[in-house]
């Protein structure tokens, strides 16, 4: 078989108008950043009978060839899109096999975007996302992702092969290589090559968006919980609290996060225990969380609240056991028939540490919040009405902090899984054959000036999912700015 | 403000004590030390020979111990072995028992002894302090002054066109940890195979296959525009987006301020009002950010000297932490956690100073 070219037939007739229309959105493009600078910001000409007439100026221009160019360039991107999707495998050579794994992602993501920009007006901060570009382009990006891993995980719909199966005589081949070998049923590309074991990179890279996609959000969720409940009363009573909780966040911030890695979770400290005594502390916080907000809103009808907290606290606690115990670690309490799940060891250790580099930032930001908001009226009448410390703290301050608190909240997705990047660019965590983004960049590293694909692809996964991040983080700010 | 300082100092003291002793307790775990002993002797040593290798030489005594006489507070451990030989903290390779010193903490100005590169751990740690100093003092020529220059001038005119394409350039650059721009800039410039090199080379604007070197290796030699752009531009990119944002925002808001707006009625031009009305303002600021980015570059220093194989400080923390070489791991930290702390206090001392608004009486 012939190995694929990039574009294959198709892009023998589309490739040269796509190079054209990219060229032209360039040179607009740096025409207008020059021009900002240089040509008058406006044309204006005073007529005989004094009225003053206004026209486009080359301002203006510049700027609409920008956006005819850009809206041109983004049709021929779902132009390829569509033709891989609807014609037979090789007619849009690579790009076009790959648009058409991610077809179920496609069409997740327009039934998404329709339907939010439909009803935009009734949902709130959300809705208001789709009011700007750059907070479109960054949820479209993080969906991207999310719903990828979703159809790999749940579905295994969108990988073209195994992650980890090594096949002969594919080691380091390039992209759109055939697959030497392949048996009736099984996909008989390399779309993106392999890589130094001879596995498929389009597959793990698609595998490694599952790792992130699990992890990142969740670690995150908890290192806010931490610092939530930590946060509030420290900036809320002040004083000797405040003072030891700060220095604490202090500490943790103070090491250089790499060493913190380094010393948390080396196979040696794994087999002391200790990341799964953090986990215990850490995970308490959740927990504790819930109780306090569910019992402080409640506690004045007692027939209400002694039956949902107890049912709430009960179910909380058992998946706290079955989180933290695990046979054959340092904790294992629950017997084998209550365990609900287990956490794969490795994956436990990455997470505690990720919520553990997490949680002092979190702390500094809440209580800073708490500082601010404390001064205002609302709080000073839920006192003089008697409401108690942990109501005005979690039913007054807490609210009015969520939009700072929802922004740095994507943020710090972004930053988990830079982290996460981290520790599997030094090999830390997860075993060396997982095909998360940062082992593999570390895997690839090692030949990149010979062969760059297997490091290049699992990097670009990993930068569009954080820029992704980021520029969501940027338009909410901006539309919770707005009002 | 001489008590603020003071005070200040005595909370890094304590800091740098806690974090010193959070270091040495991990590092002192028995699976550590085990590993250590396995090392220093062989693979396959019995756990009974494990025991007394690490008793022999003063491991396994109480943690509190072992710190204090590293601190140099209590008299370092020694044992006279049968034949005459003595093992333990204070001795060294080369010098007689006789003049093995008792106390050899860091109050004593000894960092200790690698056991890696069987060498005091000052001698180690000056070189490779040196050679990152270099290395941060190109990110900074590069990092800071392209930082502020985009943040003043997507600042000075929020909203408009070139706002908000400096702004998302910057996002864009805060996105990319050092992992990713690195390895996309080894493959786009320094490939013989791939990227602009081969390009430039075939139409023979440049000589060799690539434009820039995959390795720092060679920079410990001597620093070339080849073999130092790419680490010192992959550390850059990353601090750069944050600060140029904070300078952004800062200067955004300095434009809105209500004596501004007085020059601008009172005429002067646009060009006057930003260079001499709110750049002096616009700038208090981001010198705490870049005071506060020391740590970050930190991190970024370890991964970058990874990348590049450049051996400096952050490669040998990597080392130290691989090897578990404790003497060595406790002087990185230390110099780790005074360079967070001195930069902390400098952005403070330096804020209050900046800022003819806040005083601390």
């Amino acid at each position: 078989m012939e190995p694929l070219t990039w574009t294959g037939p198709f892009g023998s007739i589309v490739d040269p108008v796509f190079t054209i229309v990219a060229y032209f959105f360039i040179i607009t493009v740096v025409l207008q950043i020059i021009g900002s600078f240089v040509l008058p910001a406006i044309e204006e000409s005073v007529n005989s009978d004094g009225t003053i007439k206004r026209t486009m100026g080359p301002n203006l221009m510049i700027a609409m060839g920008v956006k005819y160019s850009l809206l041109a360039l983004l049709a021929l991107c779902v132009l390829y899109i569509l033709a891989g999707m609807f014609t037979p495998l090789g007619t849009v050579g690579i790009i076009g096999a790959v648009a058409a794994q991610f077809a179920p992602v496609w069409i997740a993501l327009v039934i998404t975007f329709l339907l939010s920009i439909t009803y935009k007006r009734k949902l709130g901060l959300y809705g208001k996302l789709f009011d700007s570009l750059i907070g479109m382009i960054g949820f479209g990006l993080l969906m991207f992702w999310f719903y990828t891993a979703l159809f790999v995980g749940l579905f295994d719909m969108v990988a073209t092969l195994d992650p980890l199966t090594q096949a002969s005589g594919m080691k380091n081949k390039l992209p759109g290589t055939p697959l030497r070998g392949a048996e009736e049923g099984q996909y008989a590309y390399y779309l993106l090559g392999g890589d130094n074991l001879a596995r498929d990179v389009f597959s793990r890279m698609v595998y490694g968006s599952v790792i992130v996609i699990v992890i990142a959000p969740f670690a995150t969720l908890f290192a806010f919980m931490v610092g939530i409940t930590l946060g509030l009363p420290a900036g809320y009573f002040g004083g000797r609290l405040d003072a030891f909780l700060s220095f604490l966040a202090n500490l943790v911030l103070a090491f250089p996060v790499i060493l913190l890695f380094y010393l948390l979770v080396t196979p040696e400290i794994v087999a002391t225990g200790i990341p799964n005594y953090m986990a215990m502390v850490l995970f308490v916080f959740p927990i504790i969380f819930v109780g306090v907000l569910l019992n402080s809103r409640f506690y004045t009808r007692p027939k209400l609240r002694t039956p949902l907290l107890s049912a709430v606290l009960l179910a909380m606690i058992w998946i706290y056991l079955s989180a933290i115990s695990a046979p054959g670690t340092a904790i294992s309490v629950l017997p084998g028939f209550m365990d609900l799940f287990d956490i794969n060891s490795g994956i436990l250790v990455v997470f505690v540490s990720v919520v553990f580099v997490n949680s002092p930032t979190v702390f500094r930001i809440v209580r800073g919040l708490v500082l601010d908001i404390q001064t205002r009226d609302y709080v000073a009448a839920a006192q003089t009405r008697g409401e108690g410390p942990w109501y005005i703290m979690l039913w007054e301050i807490l609210p009015n902090a969520r939009g700072p608190l929802i922004v740095d909240f994507c943020l710090r997705i972004g930053y988990t899984t830079i982290l996460l990047g981290t520790l599997g660019f030094f090999g830390l965590g997860l075993p060396p054959e997982s095909p998360d983004w940062g082992t593999t960049i570390n895997d690839g590293r090692k030949l990149l000036s010979i062969y760059p694909h297997p490091a290049i692809v699992p990097a670009l996964s990993l930068l569009s999912l954080v820029l992704g991040l980021n520029l969501l983080a940027d338009g909410l700010r901006e539309e919770s700015l707005r009002d | 403000m001489g008590l603020f300082i003071l005070r200040r100092f005595g909370m890094m003291v304590l800091t740098a004590i806690c974090l010193t002793y959070i270091v040495f307790f991990l590092t002192n775990l028995y699976p550590n030390l085990e590993k250590l002993a396995k090392t220093q002797g062989n693979f396959r040593m019995s756990e009974e020979a494990v025991a007394s290798f690490l008793g022999d030489r003063g491991y396994l005594q109480p943690t509190p111990v072992k710190y204090l006489q590293w601190l140099g507070v209590l008299p370092g451990y020694v044992k006279v072995k049968e034949d005459g030989t003595q093992l333990g903290k204070c001795v060294r390779p080369g010098i007689a028992a006789e003049d093995t010193p008792r106390f050899c903490g860091i109050l004593q100005g000894d960092w200790g002894f690698s056991t890696v590169a069987k060498e005091p751990v000052a001698n180690v740690l000056g070189s490779r302090l040196a050679n990152t100093g270099k290395l941060m003092f190109w990110v900074m020529v590069v990092m800071v002054p392209s930082a502020l220059i985009i943040g003043v001038l997507a600042g000075m005119n929020e909203g408009s066109r070139t706002d908000r394409t400096l702004s998302t350039t910057s996002i864009l650059s805060t996105a990319t940890p050092e992992y990713v721009s690195g390895v996309i800039f080894i493959a786009l410039l320094a490939s013989t195979r791939f990227g602009l090199g081969p390009w430039l080379n075939e139409m023979g604007l440049i000589e060799g296959k690539a434009l820039f070197k995959g390795t720092a290796k060679s920079a410990m030699d001597g620093i070339t525009f080849e073999n130092f752009t790419l680490p010192v531009v992959t550390i850059a990119l990353y601090g750069m987006g944050y600060i140029a944002r904070m300078t952004r925002a800062s200067m955004a808001e300095v434009m809105t301020a209500q004596y501004i707006r007085t020059a601008r009625l009172k005429g002067v031009s646009f060009r006057n009002i930003v260079l001499k009305h709110a750049l002096r303002n616009a700038l208090i600021a981001p010198f705490t950010v870049i005071m506060l980015q020391f740590p970050w570059l930190l991190n970024g220093v370890v991964i970058v000297e990874t990348l590049f194989s450049y051996t400096g400080f952050g490669w040998q923390l990597v080392n130290a932490a691989g090897n578990n070489d404790i003497e060595m791991l406790l002087a990185v930290s230390v110099v780790s956690v005074f360079v967070v702390l001195v930069t902390q206090l400098i952005s403070d001392i330096g804020y209050v100073y900046l800022n003819p608004r806040i005083r601390i009486s």
